[in-house]
């Protein structure tokens, strides 16, 4: 425990030059204004979100058969379905399911794939370069989307489903990603330190790799999560997401189309926050990304 | 060169390999009887039983792998549990028709690129440069699905310009057939497109600055002739590297614009088998998808060899 | 600076050049002027940031983007370059005029072959067929010492090495024959002993060619090779101008002895070199008096306040107080703030080598 002790110690020395360090790259973010919107706008819907019960003015599934198929108004912002549901507060709803799906399953990505990556890349071999990697190359062949759509098909149609489905068909990005920052670090002075003064490869992975891996996790987790936004609405669309009368943006679409002509607005507000909620995550990601390191562009 | 070509054949094979496990085992982990699907509710146990024996079903998984796999090598996809028609003649049917979307959309993605990046990086910080960025920013956020139904909406409901969906062969008639993938392939077309400005601007923002295209300038070139001539060239090669490496999200996006735009395509059917619980044709369409990706990945790496001839395909490490 | 005759090739008048962004304009160049004689060798001899590249830069319209001629005339067999267009000038590259560069190993397009690229060179200005333009290079090849000519013009880039390279960057910009050849710092990448021969080679090109040559060198050993004209630039100004001979042995300003001092000499005592302490001034905080008075020896008080004039005679002209008249009334430094040549050794030498 003393070498903890020691390392603390370095820390706190070290602590200044650190927090200048996070000082230029804020202001190095908060120059981005496109970064800054698209923070903002993310966090606006984060917050609708979390406050849906509040902010929304209707039921979202509550069915008004005396108001069917009605034009954007002052009763109904967005119009209503031909159900006669609020759109209005069923795009807020959605706006819980996809970021909860987006959320949720780049976290079940990072949980399976960053243990297996650090494991991976820390002690090569035979398992890493011929099952791992070979793995993660079929994945990769196989098109997100269609592997997302096979394995929701394989554990059944709902949101849960899809979010596990969505989570590990990203999976292989963030093993390789991973894998990728070990095998550049782990030839490192720091590391060869380590092991030549006998500290255990466990905390060598935790306290000295991983660290210095978190930059690209953060930035790749970021635009993960609009990519897993848009599979997610994706699998809706087909079915095999969110199940009705759940509010979702792509079954919101795929009713949607069918109306395009007599009512486009139920299709056109839910297609609009997608691309809002997806430009805005990937902007802030961007953003994330030239502020630790400007070199990345 | 040879021994590079055995290398990356042989990475192939391992990578398919893995494909086809992946495959496999997705299908025998679904919910659902083979038989009972193909005989219907009214079949009798033992038929039942009998088309199972028949079919293999009652064999341990790993005979069942085998013999898949050892047809699958002979061309031999199988039969839908539908109608039975023979999968590699279902596809056959239906790869065209996604080759034609595909086509187009690239076709239509590098059209706006190359012109965009080009301009965005030559005239850079000008009005022309900001619409290109934009473009790129918003493209690349566009799913086609929702760019698809927004396309559907202005053009063929409120301009009546465009029919909203369909397909029509192009053996039948040429303009007809341009005219109906036209939506679906700009839908699919437009978020690589975005992500190939992105990636050709900063590419070449990069070579424009090298000492060579300055000597392209001092033997007495126009603009015109540097940045197509010697420019381009060189900064296209991350390009391309990058459409490879989209070359899969791109595919998964003929799954969605076949959907949306009903064209009777590989996406279609694969979502169709998905439906119905039609293994046969899922396992075949995935497989075959996989395989076009690894094709094309390793068509990359041979077209970059002749582009970049510093680059020696030799059988050393990758 | 000199006066104009019907034997000049090229002739820069009172050249200013700077560099401008969003919020302000950053002048380099200061009222650069010389003359190139036809058939002669000149030399353009400074620090690296003296304005030597930008002048060169200028002469081919290549300055960057943000780069601008305030004002000045460049005049090329009596035509005015400054005010053409993109397309006039192009026509003058490559073709009047043409220029080497000093890294021949990221001067040439690495997906082209070499041979590629000179035709392309030819075919710009000479309407003739591939197949003759080819031929050309051949000659061209063969003039500049490529051995198996016919066979390297197949080559990329990448598989000759950098001495081969730069021959080919000549043989490139003689392709055309131009009468005037700009050759910015040419072996300053290469091995010394790969340096004589593309020195000689230029000396024999430019007998052979009748062509004049700009050579932009931090060298005085270049400069003793080739040189008849020699142009000491510092900080964006000419403060030297005469011909080669009286240079080395009759250096006039401060800088020039100094540089000329910090030359190894293969005879005498060899362990301390002299040098020039401190470095060129940042465009933005010239002295607002002699550019080189910060580093000077014998700066007197009225050095650091007024810029010197020309002075020296019209053969040899010097920018420098101590030729002038009044040097000997002005008022000299306080004891001990002298900031002369040291001998500490070698680490200082580096602001002048570069």
């Amino acid at each position: 425990m003393e070498q903890t002790e020691n390392l603390s110690v370095q820390t706190t020395k070290v602590q200044n030059p650190r927090l200048r360090m996070l000082k230029t790259m804020l202001e190095r973010l908060w120059q981005n204004k496109l970064a800054v919107f698209g923070g903002v706008v993310t966090f606006l819907l984060i917050f609708t979100a979390l406050f849906a019960t509040w902010l929304a003015p209707h039921d979202p599934t509550e069915q008004n058969y005396s108001a069917v198929l009605q034009a954007p108004s002052s009763e109904y912002w967005f119009g209503t379905d031909n159900l006669g549901r609020d759109i209005f507060s069923r795009v807020i709803y959605g706006a819980q399911v996809s970021l909860q799906a987006g959320l949720i399953s780049v976290g079940i990505a990072l949980i399976i794939g960053v243990p297996i990556g650090l494991i991976s890349g820390y002690y090569r071999g035979f398992i890493d370069e011929y099952i791992i990697m070979r793995m993660t190359d079929a994945m990769l062949s196989i098109p997100a989307l269609v592997l997302a759509l096979a394995l929701a098909a394989v554990l059944g149609a709902g949101l849960t489903n899809a979010m596990i489905a969505i989570g590990l068909v990203l999976t292989p990005n963030f093993v390789r990603l991973i894998r990728g920052e070990v095998l550049a670090h782990r030839e490192k002075e720091y590391v060869e330190a380590g092991k030549a003064s006998g500290i255990s490869d466990f905390s060598i992975i935790l306290k000295h790799i991983l660290p210095n891996t978190i930059a690209p996790i953060m930035v790749q987790a970021t635009l993960a999560i609009a990519a897993a936004i848009i599979v997610e609405a994706s699998l809706s669309y087909l079915g095999l997401g969110t199940q009705p009368p759940n509010p979702s943006w792509g079954s919101m679409l795929a009713t949607g189309q069918g109306y395009l002509d007599s009512a486009p607005w139920i299709a056109l507000f839910p297609g609009a926050l997608i691309f809002i909620t997806v430009i805005s995550i990937n902007l802030f990601g961007d953003g994330i990304r030239d502020m630790l390191d400007p070199k990345m562009k | 060169m040879l021994s590079f070509l055995l290398r990356r054949a042989g990475l192939m094979i391992v990578i398919l390999f893995f494909v086809s496990i992946i495959v496999f085992s997705l299908v025998n982990v679904l919910p659902g009887d083979p038989a009972l699907m193909i005989l219907g509710q009214e079949a009798t146990d033992e038929s039942l039983e009998a088309l199972r024996e028949d079919m293999g079903l009652n064999d341990p998984l790993v005979m069942q792998y085998f013999a898949w796999v050892g047809d699958l090598l002979q061309g031999d996809f199988g039969q839908s549990f539908r109608d039975n028609t023979e999968v590699s003649s279902l596809l056959a049917e239906k790869i065209p028709i996604t080759l034609q979307l595909t086509v187009m959309s690239f076709a239509i993605a590098v059209l706006i690129a190359i012109p965009a990046g080009v301009i965005s990086a030559t005239r850079k910080g000008t009005l022309w440069d900001s619409s290109a960025t934009l473009f790129a920013l918003s493209g690349v956020s566009l799913p086609p699905f929702w760019l698809g139904i927004l396309l559907i909406f202005i053009f063929a409901v409120t301009l009546g310009w465009f029919p909203p969906s369909g397909y029509v062969p192009i053996t039948e008639n040429v303009a007809q057939s341009l005219w109906y993938m036209l939506l679906p392939a700009v839908a699919l077309g437009v978020r690589l497109s975005a992500e190939l400005t992105r990636m050709l601007r900063s590419s070449l923002l990069e070579v424009l600055g090298s000492d060579y295209i300055r000597t392209g300038y001092a033997k007495g070139l126009l603009e015109r002739a540097v940045v197509y001539g010697h420019a381009l060239r060189n900064s296209i090669l991350p390009v391309i590297t990058v459409s490879a490496l989209q070359f899969a999200a791109f595919l998964g996006g003929t799954v969605i614009t076949e959907e949306i735009f009903n064209i009777p395509g590989l996406g279609q059917l694969l979502v169709t088998s998905i439906q119905t619980r039609d293994f046969p044709v899922l396992q075949g369409a995935v497989m075959f998808m996989a395989l076009a990706v690894i094709l094309i990945n390793f068509l990359t790496d041979v077209l970059y060899s002749i582009l970049d001839p510093r680059i020696k395909l030799t059988g050393g490490s990758q | 600076m000199k006066s104009t005759s019907e034997e000049n090739q090229l002739q820069v008048h009172g050249l200013e050049v700077g560099f401008k962004n969003k919020k302000k304009y950053t002048q380099i160049l200061n009222g650069v002027s010389f003359n190139v004689n036809k058939g002669e060798t000149l030399c353009i001899v400074g620090e690296s940031g003296c304005g030597k590249s930008l002048t060169s830069l200028s002469i081919m319209g290549l300055l960057p983007e943000s780069g601008e001629v305030r004002s000045g005339e460049i005049r090329f067999e009596g035509q005015e370059l400054t005010n053409r267009s993109m397309k006039e000038m192009s026509k003058i590259r490559g073709n009047e005029i043409s220029m080497i560069f000093q890294e021949p190993m990221t001067s040439l397009n690495p997906v082209h072959t070499v041979g590629k690229q000179i035709i392309e060179a030819i075919r710009i200005h000479r309407n003739v067929s591939k197949k003759e333009a080819t031929e050309r290079v051949v000659e061209m090849f063969e003039l500049v010492g490529i051995p198996s000519p016919r066979e390297r013009v197949h080559n990329y880039p990448h598989e000759m090495s950098g001495g081969m390279r730069q021959r080919v960057m000549i043989a490139m910009a003689l392709a055309c024959d131009p009468k005037l050849l700009i050759a910015d710092e040419p072996t300053t990448a290469l091995d010394v002993t790969i340096q004589a021969q593309i020195l000689d080679l230029l000396n024999e090109l430019k007998g052979d060619l009748d062509m004049s040559i700009v050579m932009i060198t931090h060298d005085l050993g270049v400069v003793s090779e080739m040189a008849d004209q020699v142009l000491v630039m510092y900080a964006g100004e000419v403060i030297e101008y005469t011909d080669s001979k009286s240079l080395f042995e009759n250096p006039k300003h401060p800088y020039t002895q100094g540089l000329i001092a910090s030359i190894p000499k293969l005879q005498g005592k060899t362990e301390e070199l002299p040098v020039i302490k401190g470095a060129v001034p940042n465009p933005d905080e010239m002295p607002s008096g002699c550019r080189f008075s910060t580093r000077c020896a014998f700066a007197k008080q009225e050095c650091f306040d007024q810029s010197p004039q020309e002075e020296g005679t019209e053969a040899h002209p010097v920018r420098c107080w101590m030729y002038s008249a009044e040097w000997q009334q002005m008022t000299p430094l306080k004891g001990g703030e002298s900031n002369g040549y040291t001998t500490d050794g070698a680490v200082d030498r580096e602001p002048i080598r570069n």
